[in-house]
């Protein structure tokens, strides 16, 4: 698993699995879902973000932020 | 139904175009705009349609900080009232063209377009390699006929570079490498990394950094809808990381900034930047990143103008098939559809 780039707290991530054609998506709260294809992934990430499927809510996933060499977010 | 966002900053100009030799014109969805400079070096954007007979003020000449229609001298300040109107003394109420917001910044002029009364600078997102002098620059502008949304999928994936773009920047590894991509949007940022451990160097980078053989490439594209697209790419000796601590000094590093500007719905401004870490004063590294890059921003355009006119003659909804590598323009796309529905949702 790479670090995380982005420092906010609602942050959506879609890995794609090494050696692997599949797609793992992780939600802010920490739960994870692997899909076939980029349609999917973004249905249940953005279906699951809007109710969490009843997950707690607030726990960021346990991934480091990677130091920015320059922070740049507006 | 237009896809344009609107009540949105975009990049209209680089500094250097703006000046008070002649008066630039730029349309900017679909808003024709006149830009130029005052005599105190002031940048000033105007509707570019005198408002008598909708002559183009970019036609026109500078009397002062004044701009004097070419075809009958109706005469505006840099605010848009007119001042002066031919053979008669009273000049009438509606006698004036709109000025936009407008902010220099990172080399870029911006301007606001949309409700006025919404234009907080503080949202213009930043590219701050451009006017640092630890930096060096090359940059340009290339129209592009096809609409800005062709130019945002073929930006959020590169691997098209190995096919569109091979013997330049393209090699195997980048369409062979997963990535991951990370969307945040309360602050309406896409972000799709791809780190390739152990790479081909293309001829862009051996040429321009001196490096022999392998490579590890990192490419981390950071898109700031809709206008503002940054790839933070670091090249280095095959195996040599970031230390933990101290400076990345191993490593070469180029910002490549997009700026993407609809002008119509059918074509773009593409505005491309290199900024390099290394190499500083050497004219002929220089040189050949402009001539290299500029070749790889033209690749795509005739891609790109290809691709419109085909979109174009399809009827709506025709069925698209998206796989793994279109993660993240996916997620740009989505995010462009809401500022397109809501403009102005995003907070920061």
């Amino acid at each position: 698993m790479t670090t995380r780039m982005l420092p906010g707290p609602r942050v959506l991530r879609v890995e794609w699995v090494p050696g692997a054609d599949r797609l793992r998506g992780t939600c802010f709260c920490g739960a994870t879902h692997d899909a076939e294809d980029p349609i999917a992934m973004w249905e249940w990430l953005l279906d699951h973000r809007d109710s969490h499927g009843g997950c707690p809510v607030g726990s960021a996933p346990d991934v480091p932020i990677a130091p920015r060499r320059e922070p740049v977010l507006a | 139904m237009t896809s344009f966002v609107r009540d949105q900053w975009y990049v209209a100009a680089y500094s250097h175009e703006v000046g008070r030799e002649a008066i630039l014109g730029r349309t900017i969805l679909d808003e024709p705009i006149a830009l130029y400079r005052t005599e105190a070096g002031e940048a000033v954007a105007l509707a570019d349609r005198c408002v008598h007979r909708r002559f183009p003020l970019s036609e026109s000449r500078l009397d002062g900080d004044n701009v004097v229609c070419g075809y009958h001298g109706f005469t505006y300040d840099k605010a848009g009232s007119c001042v002066f109107v031919p053979g008669q003394q009273r000049i009438p109420r509606t006698a004036r063209v709109s000025s936009y917001p407008i902010v220099e910044q990172d080399s870029f002029v911006w301007v606001w377009i949309g409700d006025h009364a919404k234009a907080d600078p503080a949202r213009i997102p930043r590219a701050p390699w451009l006017d640092d002098p630890n930096y060096a620059t090359v940059c340009g502008m290339e129209p592009l006929d096809a609409r800005y949304s062709l130019l945002v999928d073929n930006l959020m994936d590169l691997s098209h570079e190995t096919y569109l773009h091979g013997g330049y920047i393209g090699t195997p590894e980048v369409a062979n490498t997963p990535m991951t991509t990370e969307v945040d949007d309360d602050a309406g940022i896409v972000f799709v990394s791809r780190h390739m451990d152990d790479a081909d160097c293309p001829p862009f980078y051996s040429e321009s950094t001196g490096i022999q053989g392998r490579i590890t490439r990192w490419q981390d594209i950071e898109y700031h809808p809709p206008c503002l697209y940054l790839l933070h790419s670091r090249i280095a000796p095959q195996g040599v990381l970031p230390p933990s601590d101290g400076p990345d000094d191993r490593a070469f590093h180029v910002e490549v900034v997009y700026a993407i500007t609809p002008s119509t719905e059918h074509s773009t401004y593409d505005f491309w930047a290199v900024a390099r870490d290394f190499a500083l004063a050497d004219e002929g590294v220089s040189d050949f990143l402009r001539e290299n890059n500029r070749t790889v921003v033209l690749q795509d355009v005739t891609a790109l103008n290809i691709l419109e006119k085909v979109v174009a003659a399809e009827p709506a909804g025709v069925q698209e098939l998206s796989i793994n590598i279109d993660t993240g323009g996916l997620a740009a796309r989505r995010i462009l559809r809401r500022l397109a529905e809501a403009p102005a949702e995003v907070t920061t």
